[in-house]
């Protein structure tokens, strides 16, 4: 019980202060009926090293990236992250501290903040941005949700080949029969594309912008892979720009926890969920930063406010927004560029094993192939030689991904193994 | 101070100059820029081999300047350290924020979730060769279903707000499934978190507010009031221990009657600190609850997330949480794929959960045990119970005729005579060295302070809180006036919400 620093002393003596003869008599508002009489099935408290040990025969169980060749995307990106980055982010002063709500002793949080939302909003090419939303795919529900708000239409028009998990968060967010595949029309409140879409493919928005503006629709780009912002062109002409940012600063972790972006166009700003950080100055006229426009919140507005969101990932924008400063403008676009590098020379192995093909014939950093044989079969035969090849889908395609953590061994061992299988 | 003078011609692109960096550094306080406000390096912090020069097969031609700043890494180092001294921490001291839970992070938690086998697997890989993860989720499955007594879990949640929704998703899809379209109201009491009545509008749900203002509680009187005959009502969501730290007395026979109008009881977790290895909800009526998992059991708040809120249900609402949960089919375990489970409200985030807070919790639970965790729930309660007897002759209590639970509730009144308010209070304890406790909250109390120690003091902690406390209600007696200028030692004083609001600067602009 290393974490209690109570003693026996200090208990009887605070029972004694608050005239309580023991414990229970504390817990006396809750009906006996409630109260638990026997103990729990539950084992007796543990030692950090066999704790350790316990979770340690987990983490052993499992294959994890960067100790096998690893071609695995599709939403979730294995990249490096600096030392700083983790060194940084287990500062007790950033770990251990709360949601900056009195901002005297939160500057350093809030300035964090300020400083995520202003590289978010400069990467996406809008005006503003939050301080983060859970992950990518809430991050596009709540994009949904404020395009409804803003134009009072309840239609959401999805454009190409989104994130299938996407996809089902935003059927649980809105009414499943208000998405629909067809172009926009007067009832449409947005219509979304995913950049590059699920299967890789840069897109362009010229044209959608230009159905958007027929129809009055807003324009939501979604990005589930936040490293392509350094090559491909900023989505300036959306109305919203939102994803997933967990590529910056943050391990895989099994999936959580990442972290979403939110950028948008300044005039929509009242209807933005989450959190927001502004500028103002101090009682001496310092500069400093606050939480800001937090009447759009639910615990001012309740019932009416733009979402039920609380919470950031306060955490990983911090390991965002190191790591940011740590790539810079330059190491930002070297990383982009060493990523599609990688992605290409994937493809150029690919091509040579015989019976593989490249369905895709533009990229950024994963992309589509065709297998002779069923992808699920191919991925589970070569799992079970250590190799993780990629997100199988629906028949004989497989959607592989090559980031700068890809070697030249690792494309040698995955096209043997392909060759092999195939 | 005139170097620190600010531009008065606020308007949307002007920023706001940041102090000179030389006048501003005393002792071992910093003054510091922004990222963009410093002298650009000509090479990144991170070193990477020269690019080859391929030709693009992106379809597009490279992006142009993005603005980005430029820093070697020691002046990123140098950077966030600076910042991080301008925050205050549990790790630096009490931190008796109601309603928050703020306790000790043990350090065990953030070395197991580094890991690599668990850091570095990848959410999609097949589940063959991430048995151990999904190992790991059942086990904590298992600990949740245990403590809280509804054996259904799903771990998906991303923080208590996105927990809530999956609650009250989990009840709209019951009612679907068994044609109750005429429910329509969720029933929340006047004392509930913002986040409450939000996720339930959120779901297309009225909101029916329950009045508690008299006592502090639920009363059955006012329950059936709300409930009415009950045929609109889908269900209600209760904080158990309410916000002004309070049992509901009544919650059992409350919970009947909502039972018996086929509605169901949506328990927000966000107190379970009270009761966790003592007292079961699913003893008290709930059928489905969540748990902040970075409250009670101690991932660390990271100065606002990432969260973690997993729900517990009955055996009857258990078909219809969110998906994926982890199942275990013999030796085997793996996660449902979209669809599987038909019954299921839906997928509400792109992968299966915070995982990394899920083994941080974990750790935390092996490290207790349930012994410990009994101990946990028994000294948070007796430390907020030794503040509210300390404390009650010099602020107002307005519910000490009874014990409280595992945080306790005082208000402005007294102070209030003599012109000293709540947030005064708050302030001034900021300048004494302390986190404030929470303000202003629950909106049912007039100039709410509620108190929540947790576990992680020790009586000569809390014995110096006293101390500080009882000083600050002696100044605002004699010396009120004075308290209305703190905090004066921290690095910014009170800032200006209402101009931030007014004309937002959200991000650094190129004043040129």
């Amino acid at each position: 019980m290393r974490y209690l620093p109570q003693t026996a002393t200090a208990r009887a003596t605070m029972l004694k202060a608050v005239g309580a003869s023991g414990i229970d008599d504390l817990y006396s508002d809750i009906p006996a009926a409630a109260m638990r009489k026997e103990a729990f099935d539950l084992p007796d408290h543990q030692g950090e090293k066999e704790v350790e040990r316990h979770m340690k025969k987990y983490a052993n169980r499992n294959i994890a990236a960067g100790d096998v060749p690893f071609f695995l995307g599709a939403g979730a990106y294995f990249h490096h992250v600096p030392a700083t980055v983790d060194y940084i982010i287990q500062r007790s002063e950033f770990l251990t501290a709360y949601t900056p709500y009195q901002p005297e002793i939160a500057q350093g949080t809030l300035q964090v903040i300020f400083e995520y939302q202003t590289f978010i909003a400069q990467m996406t090419g809008q005006d503003v941005a939050n301080a983060s939303m859970y992950d990518g795919a809430t991050s596009m529900a709540e994009a949904a949700l404020m395009a409804m708000r803003v134009t009072r239409r309840g239609k959401v028009c999805l454009a190409n080949e989104i994130h299938p998990h996407y996809v089902s968060t935003l059927e649980s967010y809105v009414e499943k029969d208000d998405i629909s595949r067809d172009a926009p029309d007067n009832d449409t409140a947005c219509v979304i594309v995913q950049s590059p879409d699920f299967f890789g493919k840069p897109q362009a928005y010229d044209a959608l912008r230009k159905q958007c503006d027929e129809v009055g629709a807003l324009l939501v780009v979604v990005i589930t892979e936040i490293v392509s912002l350094g090559l491909l062109p900023a989505p300036e002409q959306a109305d919203i720009v939102c994803g997933e940012a967990q590529s910056i600063g943050l391990p895989l972790s099994f999936g959580g926890p990442y972290l979403g972006f939110f950028a948008c166009r300044e005039k929509y700003l009242r209807q933005m969920p989450g959190r927001l950080c502004g500028m103002t100055k101090d009682a001496d006229g310092k500069r400093g930063f606050v939480l800001t426009l937090s009447t759009r919140e639910q615990h001012i507005r309740r019932e009416k406010a733009t979402s039920n969101i609380c919470t950031n990932q306060g955490l990983c924008a911090l390991a965002f927004t190191v790591h940011m400063s740590l790539l810079g403008e330059d190491g930002f676009k070297t990383l982009a560029r060493l990523n599609h590098e990688a992605a290409c020379k994937l493809a150029d192995a690919l091509v040579k094993v015989p019976g593989v093909k490249i369905i895709s014939d533009t990229f950024f950093n994963e992309f589509v192939i065709e297998l002779p044989k069923n992808a699920r079969d191919v991925v589970d035969a070569l799992a079970a030689q250590d190799i993780i090849a990629g997100y199988p889908l629906d028949g004989n395609r497989l959607l592989v991904c090559a980031t700068e953590m890809t070697t030249d061994d690792d494309i040698a061992a995955l096209c043997a193994a392909l060759k092999e299988a195939a | 101070m005139s170097d620190l003078a600010m531009n008065d011609n606020l308007d949307d692109n002007t920023m706001i100059k940041a102090p000179a960096m030389e006048d501003g550094n005393r002792g071992l306080h910093y003054e510091e820029n922004l990222l963009w406000e410093k002298e650009r390096a000509d090479r990144p912090g991170v070193d990477f081999p020269q690019p080859e020069g391929m030709k693009l097969r992106t379809g597009f031609e490279a992006r142009g300047d993005i603005g980005l700043p430029q820093n070697s890494e020691p002046q990123t180092v140098r950077h966030f350290v600076r910042l991080s001294t301008w925050n205050y921490s549990i790790d630096h001291g009490f931190f008796p924020l109601g309603s928050c839970t703020m306790k000790h992070n043990p350090r065990l938690n953030e070395k197991v979730a580094r890991l690599p086998g668990f850091a570095f697997a990848h959410p999609m890989q097949p589940a063959s060769t991430v048995q151990g993860a999904l190992a790991m989720m059942y086990e904590l499955q298992n600990w949740l279903a245990t403590l809280t007594g509804l054996p259904g879990v799903c771990l998906t949640p991303a923080a208590g707000a996105h927990g809530e929704l999956a609650g009250i998703m989990t009840i709209k899809k019951a009612h679907e499934v068994k044609g109750n379209t005429h429910k329509t109201v969720i029933l929340v009491p006047d004392s509930a978190h913002g986040t409450n009545p939000a996720t339930a509008a959120m779901c297309g749900y009225t909101i029916r507010s329950i009045p508690t203002r008299e006592t502090g509680r639920l009363t059955v009187e006012a329950f059936k009031e709300a409930l009415g005959d009950g045929n609109d009502v889908a269900g209600m969501m209760v904080t158990n221990p309410n916000t002004c730290g309070l049992f509901e007395k009544d919650i059992m026979e409350i919970a009947d009657l909502l039972h018996k109008a086929d509605g169901y009881f949506y328990c927000d977790g966000a107190n379970f600190n009270a009761l966790v290895g003592k007292v079961r909800p699913g003893d008290f009526g709930v059928d489905v609850m969540h748990i902040n998992l970075h409250k009670t059991f101690s991932t660390p708040h990271g100065g606002g997330g990432p969260g973690s809120g997993p729900i517990c249900t009955t055996e009857e609402l258990a078909p219809f949480m969110p998906s994926p949960i982890v199942i275990k089919d013999g030796e085997e375990f793996h996660l449902e794929e979209d669809g599987e489970r038909e019954t299921s409200c839906g997928r509400l985030r792109s992968f299966q959960g915070q995982f990394g807070m899920h083994v941080r919790a974990l750790t935390y639970m092996l490290s207790h045990g349930g012994d410990g965790l009994k101990q946990v729930s028994e000294d948070a309660v007796l430390n907020a119970n030794y503040i509210l007897s300390q404390l009650k002759d010099d602020f107002y209590a307005p519910f000490a005729d009874s014990p409280c639970m595992h945080e306790c509730i005082f208000t402005e009144r007294l102070q209030k005579e003599n012109g000293v308010t709540t947030l005064d209070v708050a302030k001034t304890l900021i300048e004494r060295g302390f986190h404030p406790m929470t303000v202003y909250f629950p909106l049912i109390v007039n100039g709410a302070m509620l108190i929540e120690p947790t576990e992680t003091e020790s009586k000569d902690s809390l014995d110096r809180f006293i101390t500080v406390m009882k000083d600050i209600a002696n100044e605002a007696k004699t010396n009120g006036d004075i308290l209305h200028e703190n905090p004066v030692s921290t690095p910014r004083r009170r800032l200006d919400e209402v101009q931030a609001a007014k004309e937002p600067i959200l991000r650094w602009k190129d004043a040129g």
